[in-house]
């Protein structure tokens, strides 16, 4: 029985990871060809390396069908409800970090923070006859974020992607999106509300709960922790 | 584990005691459409309620309650008074704590009454009390509408007023508003320096989407308004505190109240309301001497309840649900009336068949 882990299969994500593990004498590498997505493990016997995209990989952990995976702690708490039933943190990478953040248009001088955000969705829905817009693809962090800080007479609307411009296209009032500089929100008109971030978002190497944790797979991820350097 | 049939049959027992008082037996949809309660409850409903897609019909939920379907049946072509029973199951998305049903019985009891709405407070509560002895229960109730009344008559602006009523539901977002109008909390970040500005919105780049220059120009105003508004005073906020405070026996609280409502005369009506209920009461056979009464019942479960509130609690079990819930829910029938100018005054209540059961067969041990 192999232990499989799963990493993101494409782009600087995966790059990352591969330089993680293996400064961490791990080494990751693709098989085949550029386009095959096949990969192996050197230096570890009994892991298989599955590459996968980054959005499933939480699915995958929590479904047990791998044992461990890299992807952003982001996606893990959007997409798993009670996400540390299913899955623990083996290690924080330090890369990949974002920050999902909720921004308005720079031209609501009268915004800043969440508490404003509330005051002018009320007065917005009275004067329009629908709750304000707010465009995101994090509806459970999002939901929950402007919940515990009683936010009410919003909606979230789904945007996959381009979400800076639903406001000027005027498909949504505000955003909510992951960012790290903050330039496509500026260049879009908008300013990210004050006080802390929704969610710091990094790449995560994640344990799952329901995986298939015999005697073998329990020795192999002590022999990976030990060489990570990691707690188990 | 009590199994499904025998559920049913407990639903259709308790249903049939409702008939027997005149309700008329009705139905509802299971998918219900998704706006409507959205509208009402707003995005935090995703999280409790199962929704799902229909090609044609777009987005519906899976009826987290009757309430709104009943009371829509009952604008749409009931004849008043009126008074309702049904049963079926609910449904409720539990994210965070996987040991609650999510799928679960109600057997309910609403009446819709113009002219006597004490009466018919009085007549819910004792049915669903008779519906359910001999079990021993505890009863726990509340009214909303001394909150609402108190709230109305704070010596502050309509905005503040409108703003702490907005989220009466939502007890730590009242304070933290409640404590700002009361100078005990500081603004919120930026506010000072933006009001500070003679012309908050030069250089605030170019003007983008919906809410347009005005909206932005008239918030501005009504927070110029509000930062000139003197402080919600340290008494009033402390007989909001004692009311809120409260957690004695109904004729208790009376009194207590009275003492109150002298230093706060808009609560008296209200007041007399409780009081003139504890005798409707009474006259059906309920022990208001021993009738427990908590200020701030109702606030955190039961949004829209805005009177009189109760619950039903078996106390040997506090790891059950309770028994039975209720109150009273004008807000919620002036919500969806809004339309077409509709309003009626309703009163209403709902039992856990499967948690009788339960009780029943625990008693029996």
């Amino acid at each position: 029985m192999t232990l499989k882990i799963g990493v993101p299969s494409k782009g600087r994500l995966m790059e990352k990871t591969f330089d993680w593990f293996g400064a961490r004498g791990v080494e990751l590498a693709r098989t085949g060809s550029d386009r095959e997505y096949a990969a192996a493990v050197n230096g570890i016997d009994g892991i298989e390396l599955v590459l996968l995209s980054a959005g499933e990989i939480p699915r995958e952990l929590a479904a047990g069908r791998i044992h461990l995976g890299v992807t952003g702690s982001d996606l893990v708490r959007e997409k798993l409800g009670s996400w540390q039933d299913k899955v623990s943190e083996l290690a924080l990478m330090g890369f990949g970090h974002a920050d999902l953040i909720i921004a308005v248009p720079k031209c609501w001088v009268d915004v800043n923070t969440l508490d404003d955000l509330d005051a002018a969705a009320a007065a917005f829905r009275a004067q329009h006859g629908f709750r304000l817009r707010i465009a995101t693809k994090f509806h459970r962090l999002i939901r929950d974020h402007l919940r515990d800080h009683g936010v009410a007479d919003y909606q979230l609307v789904d945007s996959q992607g381009a979400t800076e411009g639903t406001v000027k296209n005027e498909t949504a009032e505000a955003v909510a999106d992951i960012t790290s500089t903050g330039e496509t929100l500026r260049a879009n008109h908008l300013k990210i509300l004050a006080g802390k971030p929704v969610h710091k978002s990094q790449a995560t190497l994640f344990k799952s709960r329901n995986a298939d944790w015999n005697e073998a797979t329990r020795a192999t991820l002590k022999t990976l922790t030990e060489k990570l350097g990691l707690q188990s | 584990m009590v199994d499904k049939a025998q559920i049913r049959a407990e639903a259709a027992r308790l249903m049939g005691v409702f008939e027997a008082k005149g309700a008329t037996a009705v139905e509802a949809d299971i998918l219900q459409p998704a706006g409507t309660l959205l509208d009402l409850y707003g995005e935090d409903i995703r999280g409790r309620a199962f929704v799902t897609q229909d090609p044609i019909r777009g987005e519906a939920m899976l009826r987290p309650d009757f309430t709104v379907p009943v009371v829509q049946m009952h604008m749409a072509d009931g004849a008043e008074p009126a008074r309702y029973t049904y049963m079926g199951e609910v449904f409720r998305a539990q994210e965070e704590s996987t040991h609650r049903a999510s799928e679960y019985f109600q057997v309910g009891y609403e009446v819709f009454d113009r002219d006597a709405p004490i009466e018919a407070d009085a007549e819910v509560f004792a049915y669903i009390q008779d519906a359910l002895s001999p079990l021993p229960l505890r009863a726990a109730t509340g009214d909303m509408g001394l909150l609402l009344a108190a709230v109305r008559g704070l010596k502050t602006t309509g905005r503040r007023k409108a703003a702490l009523l907005r989220h009466i539901w939502r007890p730590r977002r009242f304070r933290a508003l409640l404590d700002r109008f009361a100078g005990r909390a500081p603004l919120p970040e930026g506010r000072a320096a933006m009001l500070a500005k003679d012309d908050p919105m030069q250089d605030a780049g170019p003007q983008i989407g919906l809410r347009s220059a005005a909206e932005i120009a008239e918030r501005i105003e009504a927070l110029r308004e509000d930062a000139a508004a003197a402080p919600i005073s340290v008494q009033e906020v402390e007989l909001l505190d004692d009311l809120l405070g409260l957690r004695e026996t109904t004729v208790n609280v009376l009194s207590r109240l009275r003492d109150i409502a002298v230093d706060m005369p808009a609560i008296a009506d209200a007041v007399d309301r409780l009081e003139a209920r504890a005798e409707a009461l009474y006259q059906r056979g309920v022990d208001v001497d021993n009738l427990d009464f908590e200020g701030s019942y109702g606030r955190t479960s039961m949004e829209y309840y805005d009177g009189f509130v109760f619950g039903f609690y078996a106390e040997t079990r506090p790891d059950l649900p309770p028994v039975a819930t209720g109150g009273r829910y004008d807000a919620l029938t002036r919500v969806l009336g809004r339309a077409k100018g509709h309003e009626i005054p309703a009163v209403g209540g709902v039992i856990r068949p499967e948690i009788v059961l339960e009780l029943t067969a625990g008693g029996a041990k």
